[in-house]
């Protein structure tokens, strides 16, 4: 972890001394291509293949945003579900309620987990690295295995059936490990300086825990906190035979219902209303990118406060 | 003493917090294998993993084709996604203006972000169509599918290989200057060997993406149930298999599907495992 942490202040610094700031660029570039043609090829490849990910990716987005855009109806925002209106309020409200539900649990779980990991345990136990071979292993773990063992242990096991809590519970231990990480990078970087000020002003260690090592963090927390709310907004796997496919909201946490992104595969795969698929995926872009926006911010402010 | 008691309770529930996870894992393995694995042995283990039909109605359950599709569509979306990712970290590495870095950064970043329903989607209304028009067959093909997953793929290995490329010393490229190397020379036969075990993580990661996307393949593979038939034709993988039936399976069919699932389980375990060896030889380098 730490390792992470200085490559990323050491690439920082790289990038000022880059060798594409030299001076006379177009000679270069001239030079090259005369006494070096296959070293200018390759720059070229470089450069198409770099083009080549940005283009798809803001074609991807522009052709949905373009296409869904005038599909986006005020009819879609009704507050009950019928073939008629195809609204995705109800799939809007389950996903609110899923993600809080999950974010409850998980966050304060990953937190405490990471204060074990960074401030208590002994660096190099076995105890700390069973736990982070663990917590790497869920990492890896794809979006459909959580769903069969949510529908196997949440809803058969402990017969929660097809509800919002199995779904949510089973999106707690996906993003349970990027929690974890964030959290703890979050804190390791934490200058031990703080730590020191703190017991030397007579605080115990849970008080210096929370009232200054904590707080110091916090940008970098609620960072891996907006990925982790990314992740379950963009969730389908997962959610498809756990919290299921009712198209309204229901009425407990022990009802089922859909989530923004269920209804949209639902909507595309039946094929009836790609309208309303179109604008659907519109909503989860919006979504995505205002939380891609906000970890960055949040991401930004972590570098700022350290300069 | 009060304030001793609730450190100590405190620190016993960050260590509950942090068993969490080993919690996690352990329930995972115990509840898939215990119902998957006697499914595999009604079935018998041979004809599980080697029976080439797959037919429920028929008590037919083999899973060759749906493995090779996994492994199929895998390969054929690192052939496309890799070296561009590759490229693409190279470019953010080496290449790209300064300012225009974190444009580009967060664009990687955003592009990992969306939701692979939302790709899927996009396969299905824009690839599909496409691919239809281009060969005059089906549109879902293994093609299709391995060029959405390439796309897939691109931001997991761009991000790892990337942040190996930078922990590359600079002295390394230097010397190569030095030597007389061209910028592009120094980059391709120093500074990226040396960086070896990020980008097969990278690439390993990627695979492990590849092979457990689920939602992104059901809407773009076809998902016929025999054996793969050339890459114009189309396929079903593990996951979707999965998704596929389990709405509607019962009794042994439905244990099949959780079987399924466990292979798919192990093939991740196997890649994790890969995953994790490389990056501690990344670390030691």
């Amino acid at each position: 972890m730490t390792k992470e942490r200085t490559i990323e202040t050491n690439s920082e610094k790289k990038n000022d001394s880059a060798p594409n700031n030299r001076p006379g660029k177009k000679k270069a570039a001239m030079n090259l291509i005369k006494y070096h043609p296959l070293s200018a090829l390759v720059a070229g490849i470089v450069w198409l293949a770099a083009l080549l990910t940005m283009a798809v990716l803001v074609f991807l987005v522009g052709f949905i945003t373009v296409k869904g855009l005038r599909h986006l109806t005020p009819e879609l925002f009704s507050l009950t579900y019928n073939s008629d209106n195809v609204s995705l309020m109800p799939a809007l409200v389950n996903t609110l309620v899923i993600t809080a539900l999950a974010l409850v649990i998980a966050v304060p779980l990953g937190i405490f987990a990471a204060i074990y990991l960074v401030e208590y345990a002994k660096k190099g136990s076995r105890l700390v690295s069973l736990i982070r071979i663990t917590a790497e292993t869920l990492q890896g773990i794809p979006s459909i295995i959580y769903g069969l063992f949510g529908l196997l242990f949440f809803s058969t096991a402990l017969h929660w059936g097809y509800s919002l809590l199995s779904g949510s519970m089973t999106l707690v231990i996906m993003i349970l490990p990027l929690i974890i990480r964030t959290t703890e990078e979050a804190l390791i970087g934490v200058p031990d300086s703080y730590r020191e000020a703190s017991f030397g002003l007579g605080a115990g260690k849970l008080r210096t825990i929370f009232c200054v090592v904590l707080p110091a963090a916090i940008p970098g927390i609620l960072s891996g906190v907006v990925l982790a709310t990314g992740r379950i907004v963009g969730e389908t796997a997962a959610l498809l035979y756990t919290a299921g496919s009712v198209a309204k909201i229901p009425s407990s946490l022990f009802g089922s219902g859909r989530s923004l992104a269920v209804h949209m595969y639902v909507l595309s795969s039946e094929g009836l209303h790609m309208e309303q698929a179109y604008a659907t995926a519109v909503v989860l872009l919006v979504f995505v990118l205002a939380l891609n926006g906000l970890s960055t911010l949040f991401a930004r402010g972590l570098t700022k406060g350290r300069g | 003493m009060k304030g001793k008691l609730t450190e100590q309770i405190m620190r016993f529930v960050f260590l509950i917090a942090a068993f969490a996870s080993v919690l996690a894992v352990a329930l995972i393995c115990i509840f898939l294998f215990s119902n998957g694995i006697p499914a595999m042995l009604k079935i018998g283990i041979p004809d599980f993993l080697l029976g080439q039909k797959w037919k429920p109605s028929n008590n037919l359950y083999g899973i060759l084709p749906f493995i090779l599709g996994s492994i199929y569509v895998t390969a054929g979306s690192v052939i496309i996604g890799v070296p561009t990712a590759l490229l693409t970290a190279v470019f953010l590495a080496f290449y790209c203006p300064k300012k225009l870095y974190p444009i580009l950064k967060a664009m990687v970043n955003l592009m990992a972000g969306i939701p692979s329903v939302v790709y899927g989607f996009f396969g299905l209304v824009l690839i599909v169509p496409l691919m239809r028009d281009l060969t005059g067959h089906d549109g879902s093909t293994m093609l299709t599918a391995s060029i959405l997953l390439g796309i897939m793929i691109l931001p997991t290995v761009t991000g790892v290989v990337e942040p190996a490329l930078r922990s590359v010393p600079t002295s390394y490229y230097e010397g190569a200057l030095a030597l007389g190397a061209t910028h592009e020379r120094s980059v391709f036969f120093t500074v990226l060997p040396a960086a070896k075990s990020g980008v097969i993580a990278g690439i390993v990661l990627g695979i492990g993406r590849s092979i457990g996307e689920t939602m992104a393949v059901i809407m773009v593979a076809g998902n016929q149930t025999w054996m793969p038939q050339g890459i114009m034709k189309g396929l079903r993988t593990m996951t979707a298999n999965i998704v596929m039936e389990m709405g509607y399976a019962a009794d042994l069919h439905r244990e099949a599907l959780i079987a399924t699932g466990v292979v798919l389980f192990v093939f991740i375990l196997i890649i994790n495992l890969c995953v994790s060896a490389l990056k501690r030889r990344s670390a030691y380098d």
